[in-house]
């Protein structure tokens, strides 16, 4: 659920409102699908509920919802092993790791590790697939070829941001 | 200003169209075109950094050696035009049917050559007779007895330290020196001192009356067809590898032109336009080389001036190369540059992306390769032994004859190199990679060291008939040096016996032998039959022929080996005599009567110390009649001792003393002299030069080549291979072509040389201190070709060559 | 992190071309019979790796064994000598003799090491029908394509029976589909004779022929393989 980790992520910079919350992640994620207030609400209070986040406050004579959230202890390592956590080498996986990567900036993680972890685990995956694609038929060929080349540029793409990071690092945190 | 005026950026020669190859106007721009294209091309010869450049300048020396000598070529009819005139403006003696000049505003003028160690010396006595007695040409006015005007290359002589032998024998002061307009060579020994009562001898054949110096019409020699034949020669083997060196000249680089080239293509050039700009490249190195020849030749003109070769000299000034000449060469050489770098590139097709060379070349064929040289020895072969006064060479087939020779090693070479090279395999893998890449571009190899072939080919068949030549001149031919090195004429006034003691008791002379040789005939007047008598002591005779007895007052007639019928006829017992008769056209004789007596002795002449076996009559001294022994003329054949040096300039120096018209004459030395040793070295380093340009510019293609292969290089140091492996196959790459052409070089060079040898009529001699020589020369070449790769070598053996870029 | 029975180890690799490090405090090691791909962006030092790793190239500091000897302590001719009999070698390109034969480029190896030639070519000949090049033997690399030519390289690679086989972009000039059939071949034939194979690239696609990878960035190597 990278909406949980994400909104987690952000409250490492610092308390926020839930309204804050979703401006931020609007600002810096939510660029074609802005995030609901509902969803908000609903992530903050099963985070609250598994003991990720606190609240740290209420604002008087506010309205609905006017709950401070802080993030917890458990919180933090909480998106520390998701950051760490390659992602199964998929399919159009880049929003996700697109997120690690500018959470990891937000948060001054290493994102280049980020990228790397996912980079290995990619190669893992390239490895098998040749291995299978040595041993199978013509059809086996075909599909891993498939897959083997959906995955050489995913890893492009890996590499590219790897390069970029220090760009990115200064467009996100300004 | 009333024209619209063109933007200036854009000057109007710039085509407005980019695509040249449409439209109209397009023979106009094409055009256009042509000075654009060989301008790049230009610009391309001489921007190239620092690699650039050194090809460029070597192009540059190579082309201006060979421009600096087609020039001096070119000058060297000038020059000898120039000494003739001199000559004839000094000529002192009437020729021919000329009326004798009648005594009055003439000068008389007497020939008192001599020689010092082997140079010659002009020496004139000038006695003036009248006021208006014609000056030779280069003083102002006649020396006084007792003084002289001398040459500059005289006075240094007689200034230098050991010339003081040459100072007593011509011991006048000098008041003047001859200028310019009397001498016909810088380094000519001349001089000119005032005579006295010359005209006791004005009948002697080395004293003439004139009344002009400038004489109408030269003397018509006939050129000896041996030195016909040298000269030929020396101008072929010169101007062979000359040709051959401008024509690799301009393609040093041309792999590296041939990419740029292609780079051209790339962006858009189409192969006409990179023809025109690898055209205007070859000019570039043409026109450098055209400066460099002309700065090559005005240097070459002044140190000619101070040499001196085969005893001839000239001054910087005569070398003035016929302005036609000149021109040729200045059109021809750009021109052949031209035509060489599009020949070669015929061939060869330059694509956008690199060189393509049109199919495999076809295999050389051996048939009019071998024509080549064959037809040459067809040429030459019907000259043979036509050399020693046999006749005359026929010089353009002579000289085409040696050409064609010498150019079939240009055509032969590449077919050797293809065909031993194809052969050559088995071996280590140094060898092996050498011999591989020849047989891939042997031609290229051929290309590089045809200059050296020729070069050296030349240079040994020039040697063999230098040395054959000369030892013809210093072979111990009949003259017995031993018993007669000089033979001195006297003129008939002076004594005979003083002259004898005088010689013989000049340092070094071991004896001398004293004749007189008059004429007996039959009448005193024009006799029908006459021969020769000679007249001597015992001693004397004894050396001319076998006596079995002989007391003064005999007289002995000499039956020889060669059939004399005047002599029998004359020898007649009691048949009536005269001795010295007078012949029309010279001065009155003794015409002294002898009867022939009854108890005459006959004698078998030896060959006299000249080689010469007489015939005619002998007489000892008492035996002739009294009133002739005045007016005969002497000899004296001194013999000298070798181990006394200098014995020779003594001996002239006596007879200078004895008198100053009596001349000496040399019988040949049995040494080799040192004219031979000066073109020997002049060859050596002559083709030593050749052979170093022909090295650097091997050099220039070897790293070039390197360069090109520096990925491989590195590929292969990273496989193992050790840096000997690369270092030994870059040797053989060049030892291989050189020792082939070498080979051929010698093969050719030593059939020519004995062709020459046999036209000449001189026995077959090898002179193998100069083939080795050569060969020396050319194994050094490749070694400092090898040596001078191997730095660059080393550096492009390191694995940064690895990198992708 | 050196495991036992490792073939070649580098330690702390420093190399510096002028002013810029090419290695960094770079690390390796390799067993007897593993594919190991060393990747990085271009300019990370991964040639230089390769190149001291083979011994072609001295680092300035830090420490490569091979079976257990020094590479510092050996000379230039020692180390030529490891390379042409230990060693094998396959670049990018322009490693073929233009002049040699197929055959005889495959047979170089064996006769710079000193074996005759008819014995050197018939080794040679049998690689190169393992590569499945036997019928360009007598044709010169001029003569042959792109992937025949890099398949040639190999043979010439693999014809000493190298105990380490290093590969630097072998399949960098080629299209992928003459790649994948070098790298099948390669590999193959690397595994069956129990080469450790060193194989610069920077194509994942071909480094996924081997067992595990680094990364080299900014001259440093980093161990991908996590251990789990």
């Amino acid at each position: 659920m990278p909406i949980a980790y994400t909104l987690l992520g952000l409250l490492e910079s610092g308390p926020r409102h839930g309204y804050d919350l979703k401006r931020a992640f609007d600002e810096k994620f939510g660029h074609d699908r802005p995030l609901h207030y509902g969803q908000v609400y609903s992530t903050m209070s099963r985070l609250l509920k598994n003991g990720l986040v606190e609240v740290d406050g209420i604002e008087t004579g506010g309205g609905p919802e006017r709950k401070r959230y802080a993030i917890t202890e458990e919180g933090v390592t909480d998106v520390e092993r998701w950051l760490a956590t390659p992602e199964k080498p998929d399919l159009y996986l880049q929003s996700t790791l697109y997120t690690k990567v500018v959470l990891a900036l937000l948060t001054h993680r290493d994102a280049a590790e980020i990228l790397d972890t996912q980079r290995s685990e990619h190669l893992r995956m390239m490895r098998t697939l040749t291995h299978r694609k040595l041993k199978g038929d013509l059809a086996d060929q075909l599909i891993c070829d498939h897959a083997l080349f959906h995955l050489e540029a995913d890893l492009r793409w890996l590499e590219l941001t790897a390069a970029r990071l220090g760009k990115l690092a200064e467009a996100v945190t300004r | 200003m009333s024209i619209p005026a063109s933007p200036t950026a854009a000057p109007p020669e710039d085509p407005p169209e980019l695509c040249a190859g449409e439209g109209p106007g397009d023979k106009a721009s094409k055009l256009r075109q042509w000075p654009e294209n060989l301008a790049m091309g230009l610009k391309f010869a001489f921007s190239g950094g620092r690699e650039g450049w050194i090809r460029v300048l070597l192009t540059g020396v190579g082309v201006g050696l060979g421009v600096a000598l087609l020039l001096l070529t070119a000058a060297i009819p000038n020059a000898m035009q120039a000494r003739e005139d001199r000559e004839y403006a000094r000529m002192d003696f009437a020729i021919g049917d000329a009326e004798p000049a009648k005594p009055g505003n003439t000068v008389l003028v007497a020939h008192v050559d001599t020689e010092f160690r082997d140079r010659e010396v002009r020496g004139r006595q000038l006695e003036p007779e009248g006021l208006r007695a014609p000056l030779p040409p280069g003083i102002d006015k006649f020396p006084a007895p007792g003084e002289m005007f001398v040459s500059p290359a005289l006075k240094r002589l007689l200034e230098s330290k050991d010339a003081g032998l040459l100072r007593e024998r011509i011991p006048y002061r000098i008041t003047g020196s001859i200028g310019e307009s009397g001498l016909i060579g810088s380094a000519e020994l001349a001089y000119y001192t005032g005579g006295q009562s010359l005209a006791e001898f004005v009948d002697d054949s080395a004293i003439s009356r004139i009344d002009t110096f400038q004489a109408t019409k030269g003397p018509s020699q006939e050129t000896d067809p041996v030195l016909l034949l040298l000269v030929l020669l020396v101008f072929v083997v010169l101007l062979m590898p000359v040709g051959i060196f401008i024509a690799t000249g301009v393609r040093f680089g041309g792999e590296r032109r041939d990419r740029r080239l292609a780079a051209l293509r790339l962006v858009g050039a189409d192969s006409r336009m990179t023809r025109r700009i690898a055209a205007g490249e070859a000019l570039g190195g043409a026109f450098l080389g055209l400066a460099f020849g002309i700065g090559f030749f005005l240097i070459g003109r002044q140190i000619a001036g101070s040499v001196e070769l085969f005893g001839i000299s000239v001054f910087p000034s005569y070398l003035d190369p016929a302005p036609v000449l000149a021109l040729l060469i200045t059109v021809a050489v750009p021109a052949a540059a031209v035509a060489v770098t599009l020949l070669a590139l015929r061939g060869v097709v330059i694509e956008p992306l690199g060189v393509v060379r049109t199919a495999k070349p076809a295999r050389r064929r051996l048939w009019w390769r071998l024509l080549l040289p064959l037809g040459g020895l067809g040429l030459l072969t019907p000259m043979i032994g036509q050399g020693n006064g046999n006749g005359t060479f026929n010089e353009y087939m002579v000289a085409g004859g040696v050409t064609l020779l010498l150019v079939g090693v240009t055509a032969l070479l590449p077919w050797v190199v293809e065909n031993v090279v194809a052969r050559l395999n088995s071996g280590p893998v140094s060898w092996q990679l050498a011999v591989r890449r020849l047989q891939l571009s042997s031609g290229t190899a051929a290309r590089l060291v045809n200059g050296i072939a020729v070069a050296v080919a030349g240079a040994i068949a020039l040697q063999m008939l230098f040395s054959g030549v000369q030892d013809d001149f210093t072979e111990p031919t009949a003259q017995d040096v031993s018993r007669a090195r000089v033979e001195v004429s006297l003129p008939a006034p002076v004594s005979l016996a003083d002259a004898q003691r005088k010689l013989a008791g000049t340092p070094g002379v071991r004896r001398a032998v004293a004749v007189s040789t008059t004429v007996i005939g039959m009448s005193r007047k024009n006799p029908e039959s006459s021969v020769g008598l000679t007249v001597g002591d015992c001693a004397a005779l004894r050396e001319l022929a076998k006596l079995l007895s002989c007391r003064e007052g005999d007289a002995f007639t000499l039956h020889g080996s060669w059939p004399d019928g005047e002599t029998v006829k004359l020898a007649e017992p009691g048949r009536k005599l005269f001795v010295n008769p007078t012949f029309e056209g010279s001065g009155k004789g003794t015409e002294a009567a002898w009867t022939v007596p009854q108890d005459i002795k006959k004698a078998v002449p030896y060959k006299d110390p000249t080689g010469w076996e007489r015939n005619g009559f002998l007489m000892t001294t008492k035996a002739l009649p009294t009133s002739v022994a005045s007016d005969i003329s002497g000899i004296i054949y001194a013999g000298l001792d070798p181990s006394v040096p200098e014995a020779l300039e003594m001996v002239r120096n006596t007879v200078a003393e004895i008198h100053p018209l009596a001349i000496p004459t040399m019988h040949a030395p049995n040494e080799r002299s040192q004219n031979y040793d000066t073109i020997r070295t002049g060859l050596f380093v002559g083709a030593a030069c050749v052979l170093a340009l022909i090295g650097a510019s091997l050099l220039v293609s070897q790293l070039e080549q390197l360069r090109e292969r520096r990925k491989l290089l590195s590929a292969l140091v990273a496989i193992g291979t050790r840096r000997r492996t690369l270092g030994l196959s870059v040797l053989w790459q060049t030892a291989i072509p050189v020792a082939l052409g070498l080979a051929l070089a010698l093969v050719v060079g030593l059939t020519l040389g004995g062709v020459l040898q046999k036209m000449t009529d001189t026995a077959i001699r090898v002179d193998w201190t100069s083939v080795l020589a050569m060969t020396a020369i050319g194994a050094a070449a490749v070694l400092a070709v090898t040596a001078l790769s191997i730095p660059p070598l080393l550096r492009l053996m390191r694995p940064d060559g690895l990198r992708t870029e | 992190m050196t495991p036992a029975g490792s073939l070649l180890v580098a330690h702390d690799l420093r190399k510096a071309y002028g002013p810029t490090n090419a290695l960094d405090g770079a690390g390796f090691s390799i067993h007897p019979g593993e594919v190991v791909a060393v990747m990085g962006p271009s300019g990370s030092g991964k040639s230089t790796l390769l190149h001291c790793l083979a011994g072609i190239a001295t680092p300035d500091s830090g420490s490569i064994t091979y079976g257990g000897r020094e590479m510092a302590a050996m000379n230039e001719s020692q180390r030529s000598a490891l390379r042409r009999s230990e060693f094998g070698f396959v670049f990018q390109f322009g490693q073929l003799v233009p002049e040699l034969t197929c055959i005889e480029n495959v047979a170089l190896p064996l006769r710079l090491n000193g074996v005759r030639r008819k014995e050197a070519e018939g080794t040679a000949l049998a690689w190169m029908e393992r590569l499945e090049v036997d019928l360009l033997a007598g044709k010169r690399p001029g003569e042959v394509s792109g992937g025949e030519g890099q398949r040639v390289a190999v043979a010439r690679s693999l014809v000493t029976s190298p105990r380490v086989l290093f590969a630097d972009e072998p399949t960098g000039a080629l299209d992928s589909l003459n790649g994948e059939r070098v790298m099948e071949l390669l590999t193959d034939a690397a595994r069956s004779t129990n080469a450790a194979v060193v194989l610069v690239t920077h194509e994942t696609r071909v480094a996924a022929y081997s067992d595990r990878e680094i990364h080299v960035r900014d001259g440093k190597s980093q161990t991908m393989e996590r251990v789990i």
